[in-house]
């Protein structure tokens, strides 16, 4: 007969309420795992930005457009090394709820500023020469079953008409975060029809990305562009890709914050749960403390008794829902309108947070139980009535 | 014979909130080893109190109590309990029995303490139930028990580490006539055949009959041989 053994047969002693406190901490675990999932990928925009790039926009708000013609003074600016641009197209894809970044770019120099997009020699120069060609994520061709030369129709809001563009690359991602779900195509096709159908709307770019030599300079560089274009129609305010990209989470900041609050929370009534699970446990086995202690059983034996037990139950009710949370999280997924997330994974943080949650509820839902059985002297245990 | 419990000038007083509760009053005896001791008296007269003290699971308020030659009053917890799982066989009224674990297991408890080994702890408790007659219920639950099973699994649980004394608290208390007299019978068996000294808390005249010695208690003092 092993201790290990007896703590099993006291884990289960009562089925039906061990197997609901179980169901109750898996249940916990995964809704810690989805919302820490949500609230990482959120996150996870600013963590893919590159300390080397900046972003010059509009000053007044990112919805209005900056001249074309700032590229050539952007691209003078000393410690500047390479300057690129996009708009911003929308438009809609078979289905509005096909939801995924459609941009409007530079094809000379996009790659270039964005190193992290992978894409072969071949297809970026196929993509540069066709005038009507289009680079797209892996995850879209993935998604959409697309493949190199595969015609995709837009039918646009923001530039209304039908746009047709064909499939000359697919980027995949250098890093884990890197958005794989974007559409470029060529800003000179969308610009060359604005020039003829809405022509104020022409030779306009939705923001600058900018990179930059030395990133410690970036306050110095941010400070010259804007210097650049101070008092014009068109002020700009430039800044840190990271910077820039906080701005657009900081928007829904409080969400993700109560988010954030709500998975520790649910971590927190679980102990709760637990805890009461284990108080009562021990307190209909205040007698057979008492019998141990009596038999010789030291303190640090009755540890091991309550505070595995305690261990077993949790550790079985986070394993349990640590293993389910990933098939949940794709379910999640798949339940989002497509390319919602640009991606989505339960990061290694959150399985780690999840397993350091599981050990503390353990632990923490053992103290007041062990406390309680070592502080009772065996003569009271004796004399207890449950 | 020698005096394997020596209990001098022991008082006894618990407190409940302010008040102080006065158990047993400068009592003094002693038992010699091989002694079969009897401990009667009325509800609240300190029986179980002197019993809870000689075993070592309470301590006393003042005096001297020296058991198999050691004063255990002046033992820290764990070396008290230590002391007690080498020393002291405990027999309950209501059996205390794990319920979660067989007779074997229930038995075997108190000898995961020691460094035998897993044969020679097989070989014990095996022994241990074939002397109390339960050598074909190893692997029963104490739920699966008549009561009389259950106090006999509870004996085997006291002998099977061999220590000097048994102490009894009641342990026919809960029993009916014949396995009572089943129970006595084996504590007499276990004084005069395996030589324990036993001491025995009961309210039964008859019971006691079994002991060598009675003594009385009345209000914590000790009133009559």
């Amino acid at each position: 007969m092993k201790v290990l053994k007896l703590i099993f047969k006291n884990a289960l002693r009562h089925k039906l309420r061990t197997l609901l406190t179980i169901f109750g901490i898996s249940i916990a675990v995964i809704a810690f795992g989805l919302l820490r999932t949500v609230v990482t990928i959120w996150d996870s925009s600013v963590d893919a930005t590159m300390a080397n790039r900046l972003i010059t926009r509009q000053a007044v708000s990112f919805i209005f457009p900056l001249p074309y013609s700032y590229k050539e003074k952007i691209e003078k600016v000393p410690g500047v090394n390479k300057v690129t641009f996009a708009t911003w197209f929308q438009g809609v894809y078979k289905d509005k709820n096909n939801f995924f970044a459609r941009m409007a770019v530079d094809p000379e120099t996009m790659f270039d500023v964005y190193p992290e997009y992978i894409i072969s020699p071949e297809e970026l120069a196929a993509f540069k020469k066709e005038r009507n060609a289009c680079v797209i994520g892996a995850d879209i061709a993935q998604q959409h079953k697309l493949k190199l030369g595969d015609q995709m129709v837009l039918e646009g809001d923001i530039y209304p008409g039908r746009w047709e563009f064909i499939v000359r690359g697919i980027y995949k991602g250098k890093n884990k975060n890197t958005d794989k779900t974007q559409m470029l195509f060529h800003w000179d096709y969308v610009n060359e029809r604005m020039k003829v159908e809405t022509p104020v709307r022409a030779n306009d770019v939705g923001w600058y990305v900018v990179q930059i030599a030395d990133p410690n300079k970036s306050a110095l560089i941010s400070n010259q562009i804007d210097a650049l274009f101070k008092n014009s129609t068109a002020e700009t305010k430039t800044e840190t890709e990271k910077a820039f990209a906080q701005g657009f989470v900081a928007a829904s900041g409080a969400i993700i914050t109560a988010m954030n609050v709500m998975s520790f929370v649910i971590i927190g009534i679980i102990m709760l749960v637990l805890a009461n699970t284990m108080i009562m446990a021990a307190r209909e086995r205040t007698r057979e403390y008492a019998v141990f202690k009596t038999l010789g059983f030291s303190a640090k034996h009755l540890v091991g008794l309550i505070l595995g037990e305690s261990m077993v139950i949790s550790f079985l009710g986070g394993g349990i829902g640590l293993f389910l949370t990933f098939p949940i999280v794709a379910g999640f997924e798949q339940a989002m309108p497509k390319g919602f997330f640009p991606f989505f994974y339960i990061e290694p943080i959150t399985v780690v947070l999840a397993s350091v949650a599981t050990v503390l509820v353990g632990l923490i839902s053992a103290i007041f139980p062990i406390h309680k059985a070592l502080n009772t002297k065996i003569v009271d245990g004796f004399r207890f009535v449950g | 014979m020698s005096a394997i419990i020596q209990v001098k000038n022991v008082s006894k007083s618990y407190w409940r909130n302010s008040l102080e509760i006065p158990v047993l009053n400068n009592l003094s005896l002693e038992v010699q080893e091989g002694e079969f001791l009897g401990l009667m008296g009325p509800s609240g007269s300190g029986k179980t109190t002197l019993l809870n003290l000689i075993a070592g699971i309470d301590r006393p308020s003042d005096g001297e109590l020296t058991v198999a030659g050691t004063d255990i009053a002046k033992l820290s917890e764990s070396a008290l309990a230590k002391w007690r799982s080498s020393h002291i066989g405990f027999v309950f009224q209501f059996y205390n029995l794990i319920p979660v674990l067989t007779a074997y297991e229930n038995v075997e408890l108190p000898l995961l303490l020691t460094s035998f080994s897993k044969a020679e702890r097989k070989q014990r408790v095996e022994t241990a139930l074939t002397i109390v007659g339960l050598g074909d219920r190893m692997s029963h639950y104490p739920k699966q028990l008549s009561g009389g099973q259950e106090q006999r699994v509870a004996i085997a649980r006291a002998i099977v580490t061999d220590p000097v004394i048994l102490v009894a608290d009641e342990p026919t208390g809960d029993l009916d006539k014949k396995s009572a007299q089943e129970i006595l019978i084996l504590m007499d068996r276990l004084n005069k055949e395996f030589k324990k000294t036993i001491v025995m808390v009961t309210h039964d005249p008859h019971a006691a009959e079994k002991a060598s010695r009675q003594l009385h208690l009345e209000k914590g003092d000790l009133v009559g041989v």
